[in-house]
């Protein structure tokens, strides 16, 4: 083992580390792969939604057999208050197609498989095995890495740092910085059992469509952050995160905050009687564009959540996660099918090619999103949610009270709470930011 | 105060975990008195491993970590804690993640 010497190393095995692995041993490259779990998926933790196309992309056959749970048919976006919800719902039966956009998944089940595609492909997948440090030669290339188990350093011509939003290797190699508490939020999860029959009427769903819920408002306290509810076959996954500088700053508990949301009037009939079998926390990088890291060097490349490839505004992170790990897979397997060496010019390639694919392009497009929300969090987060419910309220209660009344109490609320600049000031910048 | 510690002994207690005993990931580096981002540890922790002492001091206990790296995002840097990953295998073993 240590005498052996690899093409590339790839360093966890999560969606990124997968991804790469499976291009790379699919393109006849001799890869290892190191994870410290239990098994593939022990460790990783998302709500989770799956988009098929990014997928597709690598294993085009997926449908045949990973572990899929619903296919999603319906979403809804919720603006909560304490007591209320006002919403928007898509759903529309061309999602009921031959093959579905996208589904729900659970994440240990969906990662053994791909892990097993993995090996499939020829990569040597070792678990139970943490990599404590990179090896770099005197110039301070990357040339292995030293793992937990007994023995020199496993050598390998570059290094596929797919260790996720909280490694260590990089950070301590510093060829990036650990993130800052304003460009990450915690997010806190919980899996919630009940029978499929169930959860089809609650949600009026047939077969295998699923239904997703996405919530904003006072349920995150003033804080940047949002509440989601997706089902899963036999189970829900409901959780919610914000930024770990406003958790910091409120000092606000993230099971507390789980347990209101659980109970709030929206959701708790969604959840009766439901088991709870695990309670799971997980880092999710919000920083945007701005917070991406140097992508590659000499003998090493980063990808998915480590390299804060996540698009908090559409809240996709698999897929970016996915799609770096082949491009940097495909990145790899040119630059050797030339036998050029893998130093830092050659692996530019790596940053080009993602430069042109929806990954660079999407996160360029909302710079400037995460600064906006992040600052004005009281604003977005307690304050229009609020204005909007009582909004809501005063339109569809009847009461004696005369239409234009209502409607001038409306603007009257917005104004004392925002101002009229303010809130000119907040659409524009919203604007903006969108652009 | 006592329900809530109640309540996420609850929750750790769906969740499997293999404890490397003797060799916790994390350490509390010696202090005085806590910085702030340390003693908002106690509360942000989304496994309740933070506590303050008698002497007002912030201990660790890793058992129930969920290995999420808020602790080491908010204090690392400072020098407040050491942070590594459990030994291969060990540590928090997520059924569904």
């Amino acid at each position: 083992m240590t005498e052996e010497r690899f093409d590339a190393i790839v360093v966890g095995a999560g969606m990124s580390g997968n991804a790469a692995a499976y291009t790379m041993a699919s393109r006849g490259l001799k890869v290892l792969q190191l994870e410290r779990g239990e098994y593939p998926g022990s460790k990783n933790v998302q709500g989770a939604i799956l988009y098929a196309n990014m997928l597709e992309t690598i294993i085009p056959d997926f449908r045949d057999d990973a572990p899929l749970e619903r296919h999603l048919v319906e979403q809804r976006f919720w603006v909560t208050d304490d007591t209320s919800h006002t919403g928007m719902h898509y759903r529309s039966d061309d999602f009921n197609e031959p093959a579905p956009n996208r589904y729900t998944i659970i994440r240990a089940q969906f990662d053994k498989w791909f892990s097993r595609k993995v090996r499939a492909a020829g990569a040597i997948v070792l678990c139970e095995t943490t990599v404590t440090e990179l090896a770099l030669d005197a110039a301070g290339k990357v040339i292995g890495v030293h793992t937990d188990r007994a023995g020199s350093v496993i050598h390998a011509d570059v290094v596929v740092l797919a260790e996720g939003v909280n490694g260590l290797l990089g950070t301590r190699a510093r060829f990036r910085k650990v993130p800052k508490p304003e460009a990450v939020a915690l997010a806190v999860k919980e899996m919630h059992f009940l029978p499929e029959e169930v959860i089809n009427e609650r949600f009026g769903l047939t077969g295998d469509q699923g239904c997703v819920i996405e919530a904003a408002g006072t349920i995150s306290r003033g804080m940047a952050g949002l509440g989601f509810l997706y089902t899963n076959k036999e189970s829900i996954s409901l959780g919610i995160g914000c930024l770990v500088s406003h958790f910091a700053a409120t000092l606000e508990s993230p099971y507390a905050l789980l347990d209101a949301f659980k109970n709030h009037p929206s959701i708790r009939p969604l959840l009766a009687g439901s088991e709870i079998k695990e309670y799971a926390a997980h880092l999710i990088p919000e920083g945007g564009f701005k917070a991406i890291p140097q992508l590659f060097g000499d003998g090493w490349v980063v990808v998915g959540d480590a390299a804060q490839l996540n698009n908090a505004v559409h809240r996709e992170g698999s897929n970016l996660a996915m799609t770096s790990g082949r491009i940097a897979g495909e990145a790899i397997a040119a630059i050797k099918s030339r036998k050029h060496p893998m130093t830092s010019d050659n692996l530019s390639l790596y940053k080009a090619m993602l430069d042109k694919s929806f990954v660079l392009k999407d996160l360029r497009k909302y710079k400037d999103m995460p600064a906006l929300l992040h600052t004005n969090s009281r604003n977005f987060f307690t304050t229009y949610p609020q204005l909007m419910s009582q909004a809501a309220q005063n339109f569809v209660r009847v009461d004696g009270t005369p239409k234009i009344e209502k409607e001038r109490a409306t603007t009257a609320a917005l104004i004392k709470a925002r101002s009229r600049w303010g809130l000119v000031s907040d659409a524009v910048r919203l604007a903006l930011a969108w652009r | 105060m006592t329900a809530s510690v109640v309540r996420i002994e609850d929750k750790l207690y769906q969740n499997r975990y293999l404890v490397d005993a003797g060799r916790p990931h994390i350490k509390v580096r010696q202090h005085q008195s806590p910085s702030p981002n340390l003693l908002a540890l106690t509360v942000v922790c989304p496994a309740k491993c933070y506590e303050v002492n008698e002497d007002g001091q912030v201990e660790v206990t890793a058992d129930g970590c969920m290995e999420c790296g808020t602790c080491r995002v908010l204090c690392e840097e400072s020098g407040d804690i050491d942070w590594s990953y459990p030994r291969g295998g060990f540590g928090v073993l997520f059924k569904f993640g």
